[in-house]
């Protein structure tokens, strides 16, 4: 039974990671129709920016206490990647606004490969190795283990969640984002600034992309420079699954996925008498994807979108 | 017609010099050249031009001999290739090394080079002798021009099975592979050699080399409480990897191949690295019958310490150039049964070749981390 716990526990800290970037993929989508390939390499260049401030803040202030050092790298992480995100949109999406919806999708499998191989010139092709700044404690629950580091993994990423959905549905801002969902047009008729309602939802998806990275860099204490590209292909899978263009349905998405990889990678060999073994995780997860997309082609929570003009 | 009549004596010049250095040097040496192909720009360049610098100064060494096959004083040349750890390029510089006349070839590297760039050796009739390329597939191509002087992973694998059983007392194992030729290849061998030992493999897991979480094929390992995890990959998972074991509080012992007996793997894996075992063809270079002498002799010269492979390429060279001695020819058709015959007391340890040009009785040394440091623990083989 501790054995099932603990793959439900590892699903929910992948999970979480899922959610927190398929959001970033789930809000462009409902904005812009538009799917942000490079969405994955923002959560890359997150964690290599607050590695780099670590490792420049351990060798400079060694003494700096731990939480000080991770709030200036978090933050120093968060302001590069929306202006990322920020420019990305500007130079690369904006332009293409009114094109066939094909060349902004190409657009940013360019932007994803482009980021990729400017972080490898920066950053080298090796592992890089992600200091432990804080301790890892180990603790049981219900017969599983769980880190320290798992556990800040898990609420960072619930009151990012809870956040962002509060944003959206309670403030000013996040009214003007839905109504820019519904209709671009009649939002900016009603005096809704869209550009910059476009930007701002660009780069909240990016601040918890750079977020995720560094959540993601500090469990597994590597980080490199491919390290976004099959995380984000999971992550819109998981928007996907989820209803993409639906902020509930990305984080029951993403959770969702991260579930049924720890439990499929874990569980598959048995159910299958050792015809299949955990090399099919990934498949895994895709069959599950294609079975939900056949019964419910929007997704879980997703309603049916009708298509943009 | 001047211009033109200069630039043809301009050309012939040229041709005769080009001819001169081919062939002789001023003192009326006939020059050998021994060609020699490793990783020397990329990432792994400072092990390419280590195994460079191995044979170079087997080749100067020889040439301080003076020495004299079938009459001729010769002088051995190393004509030195990069093929930056890229199969593709290996071809390419194995077929430039053939059309420079070498007698023979040291290298390549890597094994993922050593193999394709093997064939074209083969069908150009010149031997080969690679100081470091370990994957089975290389020396099971029937080819008889290729040779390595160090353990291949069959021989890895089966004495990391059998130190896993006899030695640590493991019954239960479980097995993780990155679906890599190396790595599947070694896990495959290491399956078979626990199952002559008479221990039990609980489960085969597997992963690839671009995934960093572990945890839920590690969780399933810990349902089955084996007691040794053995991963057949590289330093980059086997890091985290380790991480993960810890943090999900396995007690199981951990074990793997030289893919992950780095520097590399200690960054990574950490504090949690602590107790992994890890395994290194050949011995340790203290151990090694000229290790010591063979180090001083290279930090001399290059000022440099000696990052890996450097011994066996100047094994690998001096290996050759023995054989063309015995059989008191450079012509690669003649010497090459010679070499396979060979029986040469290297720096690395007595250096002899099986039918199919693998090292006989090639050693295998196994190291243990603690306190944050890979120590050696045994070597196991080498005596045939």
């Amino acid at each position: 039974m501790d054995i099932f716990a603990q793959q439900v526990l590892n699903g929910l800290v992948l999970g979480s990671v899922y959610a927190l970037v398929a959001l970033g993929y789930t809000m462009v989508y409902g904005i812009l129709g538009l799917i942000n390939f490079a969405h994955g390499e923002v959560v890359m260049i997150g964690a290599m920016i607050a590695l780099a401030v670590v490792s420049a803040l351990l060798s400079m202030f060694p003494e700096m206490p731990p939480f000080l050092m991770i709030s200036l790298a978090g933050t120093a992480a968060i302001l590069v990647c929306m202006s990322l995100a920020f420019f990305i949109e500007r130079l690369a999406y904006r332009p293409l606004r009114n094109a066939p919806r094909l060349a902004p999708l190409i657009t940013a499998i360019g932007i994803s490969i482009l980021l990729q191989n400017i972080a490898m010139i920066i950053w080298g092709r090796k592992y890089k190795t992600v200091p432990q700044i804080f301790p890892t404690e180990t603790f049981e629950l219900f017969g599983a283990n769980i880190t320290s580091v798992q556990i800040f993994i898990i609420t960072i990423s619930a009151v990012l969640m809870a956040g962002l959905l509060g944003i959206v549905h309670f403030t000013k801002l996040g009214r003007a984002m839905r109504a820019t969902s519904e209709s671009q047009r009649v939002a900016g008729l009603m005096g809704i600034n869209v550009n910059k309602i476009i930007s701002v939802t660009f780069m909240i998806g990016a601040g918890l992309a750079a977020v995720a990275g560094i959540l993601i860099a500090g469990n597994y204490s590597v980080a490199h420079y491919s390290m976004g590209f099959m995380l984000g292909l999971k992550a819109f899978t998981a928007a996907v699954l989820g209803g993409i263009g639906n902020l509930g349905g990305a984080v029951l998405g993403g959770l969702l996925l991260g579930l049924i990889e720890s439990i499929g990678a874990g569980y598959i060999g048995d159910l299958t008498g050792g015809f299949l073994g955990s090399h099919y995780q990934d498949v895994f997860a895709f069959v599950v994807l294609i079975v939900v997309l056949v019964f419910r082609p929007t997704g879980i929570m997703g309603e049916r979108v009708s298509e943009r003009a | 017609m001047i211009l033109k009549r200069s630039f043809a004596i301009v050309v012939a010049a040229v041709l005769v010099a080009g001819c001169g250095a081919e062939s002789e040097t001023s003192d009326g040496k006939q020059i050998v050249n021994i060609g020699h192909v490793g990783p020397l720009t990329g990432p792994i360049s400072h092990l390419g031009k280590d195994n460079e610098r191995g044979a170079g100064l087997a080749v100067d060494e020889a040439n301080e001999l003076d020495l004299v096959i079938d009459g001729v004083p010769v002088q051995f040349r190393l004509l030195s290739e990069d093929d930056e750890a890229n199969p593709q390029k290996a071809t390419v510089v194995a077929q430039k090394l053939v059309d420079s006349n070498i007698v023979g070839v040291v290298g390549h590297l890597n094994s993922g080079t050593t193999i394709p760039a093997s064939t074209i050796y083969f069908n150009s009739d010149i031997p080969q002798v690679s100081p470091s390329a370990t994957a089975i597939a290389y020396t099971h191509q029937d080819y008889q021009t290729a040779h390595r002087v160090m353990a291949n992973d069959e021989q890895q694998g089966k004495v990391l099975g059998d130190y896993a059983v006899k030695t640590l007392g493991a019954v239960g194992i479980a097995i993780i592979d990155d679906r890599s030729a190396y790595g599947k290849g070694l896990a495959d061998e290491f399956e078979s050699a626990i199952k002559d030992a008479g221990g039990k493999i609980l489960t085969r897991e597997f992963t690839d080399i671009t995934k960093t979480d572990f945890t839920a094929i590690l969780t399933k390992i810990k349902g089955l409480n084996p007691d040794l995890i053995f991963y057949g990959g590289m330093d980059s998972q086997a890091g985290p990897m380790m991480k993960q074991i810890k943090n999900l509080g396995l007690t199981s012992l951990f074990l793997a191949g030289d893919g992950v007996q780095t520097q590399q793997f200690m960054v990574l894996a950490g504090a949690e690295g602590e107790g992994a075992y890890a395994s290194s063809p050949g011995l340790p270079l203290d151990q090694m019958a000229g290790g010591k002498e063979f180090r001083e002799k290279y930090k001399q010269i290059y000022r440099e310490d000696i990052q890996l492979y450097a011994p066996y390429a100047y094994d690998a060279t001096f290996v050759m150039i023995n054989a063309m001695m015995r059989a008191n020819s450079t012509d690669p058709a003649i010497y090459l049964p010679f070499l396979r015959n060979t029986d040469f007391p290297g720096v690395t340890g007595r250096i002899r070749f099986d039918e199919r040009g693998d090292l006989r009785g090639g050693s295998i040394s196994l190291y243990r981390v603690v306190k944050g440091k890979w120590q050696y623990v045994e070597t196991i083989g080498g005596a045939d």
